[in-house]
């Protein structure tokens, strides 16, 4: 209202339409939105439920074992006749199988994902990705007999005689062949988006193919090389069927790769592979490993998604 | 980025700069081809253990003690139970989510939350799945150890996937068409299903295909909600115990005697070629559907 202007009568509202273009069929589409939105929540009830039988059923097992014994205690004899409970060695033996896996998925995918990204002419990435993909559709299982038949017998026992039929290694080295596509596949999905001006002003300045790729490239693709590298951390922080078959069923704390050790997702499926009583204390054990394990995964997924947000640098 | 910036721009080293990169190509490409060395190891080495071991008879025998006469019937019948019923319960569930996410929701908290979940619930490891499957269909629902509670579970596990791939494929209609739709007065339903669907279909149905192969090679989640190791018979029921391939895999991989080892390879083998379908038919699909469509 401007204060100038001499003072106008109230202009009188229009009745409203009776009939409404929006309102049309108005009920008919809120039971089809209603409808939808139910089965988007079936994902979000997804994630309750598994947080509610896991945390439910690992509350039955922290009233018989304490909590700090569980994740403090360096024994785990849960299906023997004196139990123990303490996590540590599941742990030792996830952490050796992944820190295996990372030293071959990650300079192998990265390097995969520069060749693809950076020097490969078309003709042959439009071979090489696929095949490489190719690797990332195998089911585990496949992989973990190929670890049992042929990685161990074949490859590892002519380095290291001194392996035994199950080990870290084994089952390392194969969690690593598993996860290399996947690094190559994110990392070079990064690389391709860094775009062509900061390539050529490298070339522009006298660097080389090689000096173009790792000092402009992979740096202004670090945040997706990095979160790539964190998923397929993930990825073998939760590897199941490989570890079932190629790293024994033996949890203990040891500093040999070569010898037999057992994970949290091992001790899953070989627990459930034989026989164990439900409600009993071993039974509960296996969904307080499975809320341990839940959890390491979850962290290390939202940190890749954190590095991505955080540290991406967005180009025109 | 220290040394570059350091460099004089004169051609200081430069031969042996340009030598190092020539070989740099090398080594990258050898790197590359580990990947794909694997492979063929995997699979040579998979061929040439089961080959021997494979007959009409693995395809149509009960499992049995003795290898020469054991077969893996029960367990492809059941594969095909679990993914057929998989599908039946992810694809209508994922594509509306789908479709609920791109078309109908308001971007507020409330759809951010919806999207946040879905990316974390696709990097659960598939063993806990499996827990969820023991706690939710096994006991509770009281549905025991049979082939619905299984493929219910696996569902879940698969949806995060079928969820992700149906939004790339509704994303990838182009507007425009929604905006002709609208002006002509359809509502957000009749845009939804009668265009932006039928567009996106074979993106969707590819999406929906490949995790399928997922559900078809997934071993874990079955093992702990109870898919049985040892099945003579044929699932009849929803309620019926019943075994997967990969499940019948893990049982004669883990025999101590050579035999089962080769019949664990020709399961191997059976497994990969039906991935191997699946993905030629997703494939098809795919090429199909961008040769029809051209924006």
């Amino acid at each position: 209202m401007e204060p100038a202007s001499a003072p106008t009568p109230p202009v009188p509202v229009p009745p409203p339409p009776t009939f409404s273009l929006a309102k049309r069929h108005h009920v008919g589409e809120s039971v089809i939105r209603t409808v939808l939105f139910l089965c988007a929540a079936v994902s979000v009830l997804t994630t309750i439920g598994i947080i509610i039988i896991l945390v439910e059923q690992a509350w039955e097992f922290f009233r018989e074992v304490p909590i700090t014994d569980f994740l403090f205690g360096t024994k785990w004899t849960a299906l023997f006749k004196t139990p123990e409970y303490g996590v540590l060695p599941l742990v030792a033996g996830t952490l050796w199988i992944t820190a295996i896996a990372m030293l071959i998925a990650v300079p192998l995918g990265v390097m995969s994902a520069v060749y693809l990204s950076e020097y490969a002419s078309p003709k042959i990435r439009e071979w090489l990705k696929p095949t490489l993909e190719l690797l990332a559709g195998i089911p585990t299982i496949v992989f973990g007999f190929f670890a049992v038949t042929f990685i161990r017998p074949q490859l590892l026992e002519r380095i290291f005689p001194s392996i035994g039929p199950f080990s870290a290694l084994a089952a390392g080295v194969a969690v690593g062949i598993m996860i290399i596509p996947l690094v190559a596949s994110l990392s070079e999905d990064a690389m391709r988006a860094v775009p062509r001006s900061l390539r050529e002003g490298g070339y522009a300045m006298g660097a080389t193919k090689n000096e173009v790729s790792w000092q402009v490239v992979v740096p202004a693709a670090i945040s997706g090389i990095i979160a790539s590298c964190i998923l397929a951390m993930s990825r073998a922080v939760g590897e199941t069927m490989i570890v079932a078959l190629a790293a024994g069923s033996k949890a203990q704390l040891s500093a040999n790769p070569l010898e037999p050790m057992q994970t949290m997702t091992g001790f899953i499926v070989q627990t459930f592979s034989g026989d164990v009583v439900a409600g009993s204390t071993p039974y509960l054990s296996l969904f307080a490993v499975g809320l341990l394990l839940f959890v390491i995964t979850l962290l290390l997924n939202i940190f890749s998604q954190f590095v991505v947000a955080r540290f991406r640098e967005v180009y025109e | 980025m220290s040394d570059l910036a350091s460099a004089p721009l004169s051609t200081t080293g430069l031969r042996r700069r340009q030598r190092w990169s020539a070989a740099m190509a090398i080594i990258l490409l050898l790197a590359t081809l580990v990947g794909v060395v694997a492979l063929i190891a995997l699979l040579v080495s998979i061929i040439s253990q089961g080959a021997p071991w494979l007959s009409w008879h693995l395809l149509t025998n009960m499992p049995s003690r003795k290898a020469e006469k054991a077969g893996l019937y029960p367990a492809l019948i059941g594969s095909m139970w679990v993914i057929t019923l998989t599908a039946l319960v992810a694809f209508p569930i994922g594509v509306l989510t789908a479709v609920y996410l791109e078309e109908f929701a308001r971007k507020g908290r409330l759809s951010k939350v919806i999207e946040v979940n879905i990316a974390n619930l696709a990097g659960v490891p598939s063993v806990v799945y499996g827990l969820l499957g023991l706690g939710v269909f096994v006991t509770w629902l009281d549905l025991g150890r049979s082939v619905i509670a299984g493929a219910l579970t696996m569902a879940l596990l698969v949806l995060p996937v079928v969820i992700i791939s149906s939004r790339e494929a509704i994303r990838a209609v182009p507007s425009s068409l929604r905006q002709a739709a609208f002006g002509l007065g359809a509502t957000r339903w009749q845009v939804a299903w009668d265009h932006v669907l039928p567009t996106a279909l074979p993106g969707i149905l590819t999406g929906v295909i490949l995790s399928i192969s997922r559900a078809l090679g997934e071993t874990a989640p079955l093992i702990v909600v109870g898919a049985a190791a040892y099945v003579t018979f044929l699932p009849d029921s929803l309620l019926s115990k019943y075994t997967v391939l990969p499940m019948q895999i893990y049982e004669w991989s883990r025999r101590p005697k050579d035999d089962f080892q080769g019949l664990a390879a020709a399961g191997i083998i059976v497994l990969l070629l039906l991935l191997l379908l699946l993905n030629a038919v997703a494939i098809w699909l795919r090429s199909r559907a961008s040769r029809r469509v051209r924006w």
